[in-house]
């Protein structure tokens, strides 16, 4: 060692003196290498805040204040991700306990409930936040719906929001099977014949021999054909890691093409309807210091450089503290729920013995009344009809009238109220036939079961709410009215046929005003 | 045979498609049929060679006060057994909509699940089953009465004891 660098040492002081000055500024150390770009004070550092986090950088550095407003989303969307990462920690919390085995799965439960620290209360904001989710999914689907935020560039995300919501209904499906309860087993004796039912068509057509989907499908759902364990451990994969991995995903691709897409939907003039910014940041406080090099790669208008974009707010804090307080909210709404209500668990498991009524939970009880019609056409093909139907209509209504609007586009809210009393009344009048007069099995026993898998109520249903949106399609020259209309007719009908199930129906099945007429057994 | 005297190619008239295309798109097609392939041997797993399902065939004793027409139900199987002048017969009480089990009753059977009913003989009357209730077989052996839940018989079908 030459006497130079001795010399070196003795100006910046001794080895153990930097060692303890390194050592004490460590933590201010550790969090610039974790959090580069220092506290977002100013326009640049809050870009960096966003663009520099693997978790904020989905959200684009700057939002239009018109995203920013209550009213354009309610914070749905949003609340469906939180209620997903409540379901999330809480149901990981419940796999500590619950044991997927016929046997026991029921006995876990029931330690989950008495035995287990906080394990009731885990179990019920798991299971009132699926709920919350399932209601806030279909609330964010209307929303994106009704201000026709669907349109071009955002076709492909509103299919994934579609994917979003069967991915959704899947999980809550299979989550309410796992207690092996009375609930658990019918619904998974009913869910598995449900995609058996394409039998009801091969049966008829004497075919089923050869060509057998429904049987197939039956029996990879179950592993067996019967009910066992093999169909409850197929299910609590599918509820624990396969449907998870398959909405993350989905939620993933969905998030980023929101910001990719433009950001949420707006009307074009939506800058001069929000008037200048009053009580936010200013617009643009720093000149960007940046050249626009990527302006070779854009397609479009040249960015402009210089001036900061028009109507936007840096994303931190606006947005976030935004998502943050929806978040919190959704936590308070679930944790609330749990306290007032526990998580239902009925009487074991009995292969011999359905409940009388055996009733699915309420989001499916409209599907079971349309099932109680016709098994395939009720669980399988109009459900399929109506997921066609919607993911189509991005790609027929290529208007631009109303965009990023609340009920825009050609009829507005007074089609819409209209769509509403034609949903109402056509699914009000069906069932009241149904109920006071029976269907074609009751007039002509004999009749072959293709003409009731084909004409029933639900098809009946399904065919005036099309013959109906086509009508608005004449009527208002526009495929948007048309597509109002038949999303508006096919809420009503989910909304009247989940209220008849979950009131109206009682043993058998039958109509009852009130369940205090119920029959004592 | 006359042979046109080709030209060599320049870089300005590529041809068709150049031979490092070719290399590329094998290898892209080899390594999608590879994992078509590997999809396909994945998707044969979830179905078992064999299926756990229990012995679907049972012994029942009918009680001697068994009146004709009135429905046995053994224990842990699904399917009501009945005595009349004709013999004995069985049917089962799996409703053929979506598997719920029926209730026999004074006038036949009633699904508790989606409303379905059946007469005695196990036609549908209501509801929206779409097909009748299957009668099961039943045989003598040795003085005792077997019940196969996986055999299904024509309707009628009645065993003489």
């Amino acid at each position: 060692m030459s006497v130079g660098t001795e010399e070196k040492i003795e100006q910046r002081g001794s080895a153990l003196h930097e060692f303890w000055q390194n050592l004490k500024s460590t933590p201010k150390s550790f969090l610039d290498t974790a959090f580069r770009g220092g506290a977002p004070k100013t326009d640049r550092t809050r870009s960096t805040f966003v663009f520099g986090n693997v978790f904020f950088h989905l959200h684009s550095v700057r939002t239009h204040r018109w995203s920013l407003r209550w009213t354009t989303t309610w914070g749905l969307g949003i609340a469906t991700f939180a209620a997903f990462l409540i379901t999330l920690i809480t149901g990981v919390l419940l796999m500590f306990y619950y044991k997927p085995s016929p046997d026991v799965a029921y006995q876990s439960i029931k330690d989950i409930h008495f035995v287990v620290p906080t394990g009731r209360f885990m179990r019920n904001i798991h299971r009132w936040a699926g709920n919350v989710m399932v209601i806030t999914v279909l609330l964010h689907m209307a929303r994106a719906f009704y201000t026709a935020a669907y349109r071009k560039p955002r076709q492909f995300n509103w299919l994934m929001g579609m994917a979003l919501l069967v991915v959704t209904l899947g999980l809550s499906f299979t989550g309410y099977l796992l207690p092996w309860d009375q609930l658990a087993y019918w619904a998974i004796t009913i869910g598995a014949n449900i995609a058996a039912s394409p039998q009801e068509i091969t049966n008829a057509l004497g075919i089923t021999q050869h060509f057998d989907p429904g049987g197939m499908q039956r029996l990879i759902l179950l592993g067996s054909d019967t009910v066992g364990p093999e169909a409850l451990i197929r299910f609590y994969l599918l509820h624990v890691m396969i449907l998870p991995l398959v909405l993350a995903l989905i939620v993933a691709v969905h998030f980023w093409r929101v910001r990719k897409d433009g950001g949420l939907a707006r009307p074009a003039d939506a800058d001069r309807r929000l008037g200048p910014a009053k009580g936010t940041y200013p617009i643009f406080t720093e000149q960007p210091k940046k050249t626009y090099q990527l302006a070779a790669i854009v397609r479009g208008r040249t960015p402009a450089v210089g001036n900061g974009p028009e109507g936007t707010v840096p994303s931190m804090p606006h947005l976030f503290y935004g998502e943050l307080a929806v978040l919190m909210l959704t936590v308070l709404i679930c944790v609330a729920l749990a306290l007032i209500a526990n998580a239902p668990l009925k009487e074991l498991a009995n292969p011999g013995v359905p409940e009388n009524p055996a009733k699915a939970p309420w989001y499916f009880l409209g599907l079971q009344e349309l099932v109680s019609f016709s098994a395939f056409m009720g669980g399988i093909g109009i459900p399929t009809i109506v997921l066609l139907g919607l993911g189509l209509i991005p790609y027929l209504d290529r208007e631009t009238a109303g965009t990023g609007e609340w009920f825009g586009g050609p009829g507005g809210k007074k089609l819409a109220w209209r769509s509403v009393w034609f949903g109402l009344i056509s699914v009000l009048a069906i069932e009241s036939f149904v109920i006071r007069f029976g269907w074609l099995r009751e007039w002509f026993p004999h009749i072959p079961q293709l003409v009731i898998t084909a004409i029933n109520p639900g098809t009946l249903l399904t065919l005036a709410y099309g013959a109906y949106s086509v009508w608005c399609v004449k009527k208002y020259n526009s495929t948007r009215a048309g597509a109002m209309a038949l999303f508006t007719c096919f809420l009503c009908g989910f909304v009247v046929l989940t209220v008849i199930g979950t009131y109206f129906r009682g043993p058998n099945w039958v109509f009852y005003w009130s369940p205090a007429d119920w029959p004592g057994h | 045979m006359s042979e046109e005297p080709k030209t060599p190619r320049s870089r300005l008239e590529p041809e068709p498609v150049s031979r490092r295309d070719v290399l590329g798109l094998m290898s892209l097609w080899a390594a999608a049929s590879a994992m078509f392939f590997a999809l396909v041997g994945m998707l044969r797993l979830p179905k078992a060679a064999v299926l756990s399902s229990p012995s679907k065939r049972f012994r029942v004793s009918l009680p001697q006060t068994l009146a004709a027409g009135e429905a046995f139900t053994p224990v842990g199987r699904n399917v009501a057994v009945y005595r009349d002048e004709q013999g004995v017969y069985a049917i089962s009480r799996v409703c053929t909509h979506l598997g719920c089990i029926v209730k026999p009753t004074a006038e036949g059977f009633e699904c508790p699940c989606h409303g379905s009913r059946y007469d005695r003989d196990g036609v549908v009357t209501k509801g929206p089953a779409p097909r009748p209730l299957e009668w099961l077989a039943v045989k003598e052996q040795g003085g005792a009465l077997y019940v196969d839940e996986g055999a299904s018989v024509a309707a009628g079908t009645k065993v003489k004891v």
